[in-house]
């Protein structure tokens, strides 16, 4: 992997240069939030100092300039995720913001009492309980998808689980513990031989992969700012134009209105009607910068570089005996969950981050999956491309040194 | 010995000790040694709910005197357990209840005590005071 240039880009992230306990920094918890590059900070900060005015609103050249900004940054979003109108890219605060309006759309606007939805055995939280909430408010119920031991779905069970009542199929692109690609595409097809919709909640999916929605032919999209290396608080929530136009609104407010009195408001076009209030807008503006810079590396080197660190870690962590692997699909990303034999996570993680090893414990918000598995928790290292092979190294390294002092 | 003298000595304890590993290493023993709670305690009605290591607690009162026993999954909580125990147990009521946990400060605990650290430090001393509550309420009431 010589030709990637791995040391121009740790310099695009200055976070990471920086000591932890007085060891180098390694960061390894990108599933849980990611980096940002300098030029996404900056722009940031360029918005907040010299040209923020409220957007969609105000008759002055400042206000005119940021509704073009954040106009653009709808149209960014767009060619990145290949949508077909900048219309149907929504901004949210977040992948759960974006699952949260379309549940209670669909909730309010399709759901009958004992209608269906389907979600599988390894989503998040966030794709669990806004679909648990909306299936209590209107007397429908879950279906899950169960997953193998790989962590792979079950695609059998999951072909079983129509029926009539089937209204809408909820699933993760990417798991965000066991690190398995779903076979999305399929997932979508079989969905649609039975006229259901599907959405796929790219929150740890986006950022690994190149995307294309209309190949994916998905109905719905969702993915978190944050998690794409742009700011925290903003969210896309991508759909077909067809199901955008058939919801109702989710939250009202400005700028999602036509015409409002008081005996009756008309709502407003695609895709405002969905963002009732002001938005994040600076954020909206700082994630397409964020999108920009990844484009301007390539999405395919990242990924290939990724792949890299992937077979790497998964060959360096396999070597340590008393490590078991939750999540060995043959499709993976670099997202490893595991546990040290008789340790239990949480000391594994508190040790190895006095190395300056940053990862995660505990259930990642999934504890119906670690329900699946029969265990408490696990230690989750999740990589992008700014990490190195040396860092995976002190990870090795800070494991094998819990596993003398746990002896 | 009073709830302030046993603190005094863990704080020398480990001013004895070197790096945080050391201190570790020192908690993890602690942790290794510290006696079982009975298993008929190990079930969710002991159970502190912190957010990524179990704890079970249980509290008896003799002749006036709590007594803890502990028990946790991970062996680094269970360590901070047993130096929890040694603190409380033994003391009356009012005595945990007026403790001022110094110690934790100054033994570089601290970090532990966060609630986002989720370890159940915080949930351990409220649980053991609220037992204290409990059995002084009970004694009063006799």
């Amino acid at each position: 992997m010589n030709d990637f240039p791995i040391e121009q880009i740790r310099k695009d992230f200055p976070f990471l240069d920086q000591l932890v306990y007085g060891k180098p920094l390694a960061y390894l918890d990108n599933g849980a939030t990611t980096q940002k590059p300098l030029r996404m900070i900056e722009a940031v900060n360029r918005l907040h100092r010299e040209q923020n005015a409220s957007i969609h609103r105000s008759v002055n050249f400042l206000s005119d300039k940021m509704t073009q900004a954040y106009e653009e940054a709808r149209t960014t979003v767009q060619k990145f995720i290949g949508a077909p109108k900048s219309l149907q890219v929504i901004f949210t605060s977040g992948a759960t913001g974006s699952i949260n309006l379309v549940a209670f759309s669909i909730g309010e606007g399709i759901l009958e009492p004992g209608d269906e939805i389907i979600i599988s055995t390894m989503e998040h939280h966030s794709n669990i309980v806004p679909w648990q909430m909306v299936c209590e408010r209107r007397g429908a119920r879950l279906r899950i998808i169960p997953i193998t031991d790989e962590g792979d779905l079950d695609m059998d069970a999951y072909r079983n689980l129509f029926s009539d009542r089937t209204r809408i199929v909820a699933v993760t692109h990417v798991s965000n513990v066991l690190g398995t690609i779903n076979p999305v595409k399929e997932i979508v097809q079989i969905a649609h031989s039975h006229g259901v919709p599907v959405l796929l909640d790219g929150a740890q999916g986006v950022q690994h992969e190149p995307l294309n929605v209309v190949d994916l032919d998905c109905d719905f999209y969702v993915f978190s700012g944050h998690k794409i290396y742009g700011p925290t608080g903003i969210g896309i929530l991508y759909g077909k134009e067809e199901w955008l136009e058939r919801l109702p609104p989710y939250q009202g407010g400005g700028d999602m209105i036509d015409r409002v009195t008081f005996e009756k408001t008309t709502y407003n076009e695609l895709p405002f009607k969905f963002e009732a209030g002001t938005t994040n807008f600076i954020g909206a503006i700082g994630l397409a910068e964020s999108l920009n810079y990844l484009t301007g590396i390539g999405l395919d080197k990242i990924l290939s570089y990724e792949h890299y660190l992937r077979d790497y870690t998964t060959q360096k962590l396999n070597g340590i005996r008393q490590l078991k692997m939750y999540g060995t699909s043959a499709e993976k990303a670099a997202i490893f969950s595991f546990v040290l034999e008789g340790i239990h996570p949480y000391d594994t993680g508190m040790i190895i981050d006095k190395f300056g090893v940053a990862v995660r414990t505990g259930t990642h918000c999934a504890m119906p999956l670690m329900q699946r598995f029969g265990i408490e928790g696990t230690l989750r290292a999740s990589l992008c491309f700014y990490n190195t092979t040396d860092e995976v190294d002190r990870l090795h390294d800070a494991l094998n040194t819990v596993i003398d002092l746990m002896a | 010995m009073e709830i302030i003298d046993i603190q005094k000595e863990i704080i020398e304890e480990f001013a004895g000790l070197g790096e945080w590993m050391e201190r570790y290493n020192y908690l993890i023993d602690l942790g290794k040694s510290l006696p079982l709670i009975d298993q008929t305690y190990r079930n969710d009605e002991y159970l502190i709910r912190g957010c990524q290591s179990r704890v079970w607690l249980n509290a008896d009162l003799r002749e006036g005197k709590i007594y803890y026993t502990a028990d946790s999954d991970a062996i680094i909580t269970k360590g901070i357990a047993s130096l929890m125990i040694r603190i409380f147990t033994g003391h009356t009521p009012d005595e945990i209840l007026n403790a001022d946990l110094g110690f934790i400060d100054e033994i570089g605990l601290k970090e532990h005590l966060s609630p986002t650290r989720s370890n159940g430090l915080v949930s351990m001393i409220n649980q053991m005071r609220y037992y204290a509550m409990a059995y002084k309420a009970k004694q009063q009431n006799l």
